[in-house]
């Protein structure tokens, strides 16, 4: 597409119904092209792999643990009815709700001070926030379980402020705890990218109207904000709900979550089939409640 | 753009002082394991009096040393080839009607969802099998390694950018861009000069997301790596059973020491560009 | 249109793939070992070796030994369990030829014919073996596809600063709460393995039936124990539980016997733990070096498993990582300290058993230990 062929096509946007359908086929057109190559990429490196994974949710786990792919059934399936199976799932809902919110309210204020300061001082402020997170997955969980141990660094803070011993290491508020820490920058990136994109001017009309800070946030701020909203809590959400290496590491596998049962099902029971068949579920329930929300009107996001 | 951005007496306060305390969140265990890196012990948590022994041994262990570059390797070849067609996607999703619009948007999320280890399993026995028909196919030899494990990154990145470009393009204006192509400006022009400025801080968030999970991800890489092409996760995870010494926290902080680095020569850069235009 | 024809490619292309790996799958569950070997000859190498080996359990001395003397280059990869190796073995195509996988694991490998038989002619060494070992152990019945690396057991090491010296050697420390306090066990202090075999496996020994079982009624009374025991559990833990031990979050844990011995030898105050496999009985096991059934260089990875087993080769293994060898020509060359460490090479070895894989019960033995974690 050159510049030459573009702009006769553009210049009669208003002129007549026919440039107007041929100006919308154009478009639709280039939408495809752009989606195209990511999408290429993702039916062969992606949505292949998945196709065997979903095939093997209706096969048969052999004695060896192996997995037989003749006689297709619905055994594996048949397990997710088993009343433990409810357990973990509502447990890991749970967990994963409180992490999110916690995130969206640590998050928020964060990125909408970061959208104050100026732009030279935002980047960088933006680059801190994910410097921690190239070093080490597991030597940061291990770090925080030193933090939290026995006479760890939080324990004698809290003494030294006549709170006493605290020891939550292997609780359910380090496994929270955890989480958060994990994917607090899943929540701030495109939190921020959003609210520094927000017109300010608005804002500002807000409060010389004489709106509260409350007021202008909650009518103002929140809705043009919502689409960063909606993906940190998407990229927050999804995450924590299959994490599993921190709640062991913190949470000291005291109970098992989604996560872990999926782990479990591959590697340790070595039933790739109910490992497959959960997988398979937990996509398939993430994806229709994605289409019913643009269905009911829901953005794109 | 230049709207003033002020936030009024107690806000402010309060705003700032939730920034200090995310920031204090979020360098505690790394104060804990730079600490720790210069402790003379083996066990993280027990110091041992100060040695620089740690950063030797990272001088003269070569698994390590060669652990780290294919993480870096494999995280930059990632990073680029998923911001690029992420924000291609997002771009498109974002602007464009076209048929299958709302299933494509769906299907983007699925990548995000899959559980790690489902999806390290898909992928072994994706690139088995298909390695294999290619080799057969083709009379090559080709093996999984570093070439492999770019690819399943890759896989997973795209919807991560894509996800975070879009909360940036979401309601954005297009009238300026519309605006500039009425001005003459080629498509390819318009979107250099107008859109990439503006959805620039979301591409930027997604590839800092995009090289997060590449230089975190653990068990996709370990299935989908060959003889020699173990990343530092991956050598680190199997460290675990006999004890993470603080050997891996030196080459942590010595990451991060360089990534600092490389930000403030970038920013120095920026600087220097900025004042020989003006 | 365009779009419907390139929709309708893909789906060609997804449907082919999910064939092919359909095919391939059935395909390598038939080949592999037939028993015969190799075609080597002792000493002979055919290019570089890649090592897929526990982290930690090579000397690297060993490995730059080995292509001094060979002229091979030699590369190590390491996994952290049995059961994230095999599936990147037996997908086949991993390019890896030598690993080092447990006793149950072996048996599982060979039935699926993931590795292949070793040519005895090409590994001479394989005659300082102990006896017992070289005569094969009951998941490799004729010692045909594997050679043992080293072996080890599993047991309760315990802080006895807390406890006090004369603490009885039993499972009840953890699975019986009257006799954890007799012994100043309070609170929660114990880690148990994150392993349903293991875990399973001691609460069954407790009870006194075989960790092998195959029993619906007894493994519901191992998992009633582990259920009761909940409140005195720190932390389900199968990596750093000799950490805990030595900074004192737990008192007593469950774990290897090698690990414990390199914790407590770097501890300050050594004298205060100790290692035991309890009088009720525990897991005995063993790693075994294999050859995969596609390794791309077979004759190297045979030349390496006999340069292992060299008897001074072997003792300088057990020096090394202080678990017990397999070599019996090694003896005289292993540090006496350590030969002598009831620890390392237990003086009664008859309430020990290897854990065998138990086929369609795995499946119960991981939802019991769900179950019972809650």
């Amino acid at each position: 597409m050159t510049a030459v062929v573009d702009k006769p096509t553009e210049q009669a946007r208003s002129a007549t119904p026919e440039f107007e359908a041929a100006n919308e086929r154009q478009k639709r057109r280039r939408g495809f092209l752009l989606a195209l190559p990511a999408y290429a990429y993702l039916v062969l490196f992606f949505f292949i792999p998945l196709g065997i994974v979903v095939a093997y949710s209706f096969a048969t786990r052999t004695r060896n643990g192996s997995t037989s792919l003749s006689g297709w059934n619905l055994e594996a399936y048949r397990k997710l009815g088993e009343p433990i199976v409810s357990d973990i799932l509502v447990r890991s809902l749970l967990l994963a709700v409180i992490t999110t919110v916690i995130c969206l309210i640590v998050a928020y204020p964060f990125s909408y001070f970061l959208a104050t300061r100026s732009p030279a001082v935002r980047n960088l402020m933006l680059v801190f926030v994910m410097i921690p997170f190239w070093s080490n997955f597991l030597v940061r969980n291990y770090a925080w379980r030193v933090l939290l141990g026995n006479d760890g660094p939080a324990s004698q803070l809290t003494q030294a402020v006549g709170m006493g011993e605290t020891n939550i290491l292997f609780t359910q508020t380090a496994v929270v705890l955890g989480l958060v820490y994990g994917f607090l920058p899943f929540m701030i990136l495109p939190m921020y990218a959003a609210i520094e994109r927000m017109d300010w001017s608005l804002i500002e009309a807000s409060r010389d109207l004489g709106a509260s800070g409350f007021q202008t946030f909650r009518n103002v701020a929140l809705p043009l904000s919502m689409p960063g909203v909606i993906a940190g809590s998407i990229l927050v959400f999804i995450p924590s709900l299959g994490a599993y290496v921190t709640p062991e590491i913190l949470g000291g596998g005291k109970t098992t979550l989604l996560g872990s049962y999926i782990v479990v099902q591959f590697l340790t029971a070595r039933n790739w089939p109910v490992g497959a068949s959960v997988s398979t579920v937990l996509m398939l329930v993430m994806l229709l409640a994605a289409l019913a929300y643009f269905r009911a009107g829901g953005r794109t996001l | 753009m230049s709207t003033t951005r002020q936030l009024r007496g107690g806000t402010r306060w309060a705003l700032s002082l939730n920034a200090f305390l995310v920031y204090l969140f979020f360098y505690a265990p790394i104060a804990l394991l730079v600490f720790y890196s210069f402790s003379d012990d083996p066990l993280v948590g027990r110091w041992g009096g100060f040695t620089l022994g740690w950063y030797r041994d990272f001088g003269e262990n070569q698994e390590v040393q060669n652990a780290l570059s294919v993480s870096v390797k494999v995280a930059i070849i990632s990073t680029l080839v998923s911001v690029v067609l992420g924000t291609m996607a997002a771009l498109a999703l974002e602007r464009y009607r076209f048929r299958g619009n709302r299933f494509f948007d769906a299907l983007l999320y699925l990548p995000v969802i899959v559980p790690d280890v489902t999806m390290a399993v898909m992928m072994l026995l994706f690139f088995t099998e298909g390695l294999s028909l290619v080799n057969t196919v083709f009379g090559t030899n080709l093996a999984k390694g570093l070439a492999t494990v770019s690819l399943s990154h890759i896989a997973f990145s795209i919807s991560f950018v894509s996800i975070v470009v879009r909360a940036r393009l979401n309601g954005m204006n297009e009238k300026l861009e519309e605006a500039a192509q009425d001005l003459y400006a080629s498509r390819w022009q318009a979107f250099r000069h107008v859109t990439l400025p503006q959805i620039m801080p979301g591409v930027v968030g997604g590839g800092l997301l995009a090289l997060t999970l590449s230089l975190d991800d653990v068990v996709i890489t370990q299935f989908v790596s060959g003889p020699g092409a173990t990343t530092l996760p991956v050598y680190v995870f199997g460290l675990i059973r006999r004890g993470v010494s603080p050997l891996i926290n030196a080459v942590s902080v010595v990451m991060l020491a360089a990534s600092i680095l490389l930000v403030v020569l970038s920013l120095v850069a920026q600087r220097a560009r900025g004042e020989s235009a003006a | 249109m365009k779009f419907k024809r390139l929709l309708r490619m893909l789906a060609l292309l997804a449907a082919f793939t999910v064939v092919a790996a359909a095919c391939g799958g059935s395909d390598s569950a038939s080949g592999g070992g037939d028993g015969s070997g190799a075609d080597c000859e002792a000493g002979e190498t055919d290019g570089d070796l890649a090592i897929f080996n526990w982290s930690e359990y090579m000397d690297p001395d060993l490995k730059t030994a080995f292509t001094d003397e060979f002229g091979v280059n030699v590369t190590e990869d390491n996994y952290d369990s049995n059961e994230a190796m095999q599936p990147i073995i037996s997908a086949g195509g991993s390019g890896y030829d030598f690993i080092v996988p447990s006793d149950y694991m072996v048996s599982i490998l060979i039935d699926e014919g993931d590795i292949q038989a070793l040519n005895k002619d090409a590994i001479p060494n394989i005659g300082n073996l102990l006896p017992e070992f070289a005569s094969g152990l009951p998941f490799d019945p004729d010692a045909t596809y594997t050679a043992p690396y080293q072996w080890g057991t599993t047991g309760l090491g315990v802080d006895l600063s807390v406890t006090g010296e004369d603490v009885p050697r039993s499972w009840g420390l953890v699975f019986d709460g009257d006799l954890a306090a007799e012994y100043n066990l309070e609170g929660s202090y114990a880690t148990l393995l994150n392993d349903p075999r293991e875990t399973m496996g001691a609460a069954l020994k407790y009870l006194g039936y075989s960790l092998n079982t195959t029993s619906d009624a007894e493994l519901d009374e191992a998992k009633k124990l582990i259920i009761d025991a909940k409140d005195r559990l720190t932390a389900y833990e199968s990596d750093q539980y000799d950490e805990l031990l030595v900074t004192g979050e737990s008192v007593v844990a469950h774990g290897y016997s090698g690990n414990f011995i390199v914790q407590f030898g770097e501890a300050e105050n050594a004298d205060d733990y100790t290692y035991f496999v309890p009088d009720e009985g525990g897991t005995r096991w063993v790693d075994n070096m294999a050859i995969p059934a596609d390794a791309p260089h077979p004759c190297t990875a045979h030349t390496f498993i006999n340069f292992l087993l060299d008897a001074e080769r072997g003792a300088q293994l057990t020096n090394w990582n202080f678990y017990a060898s397999p070599n019996e020509a090694a003896g005289e060359f292993i540090d006496p300290e350590v030969l002598e460490d009831p620890i390392v090479y237990p003086t009664d070895t008859s309430k020990l058993e290897f854990i065998s894989d138990t086929g369609d019960f795995e499946i119960n033995f991981s939802d019991a230990f769900i179950e019972a974690k809650g």
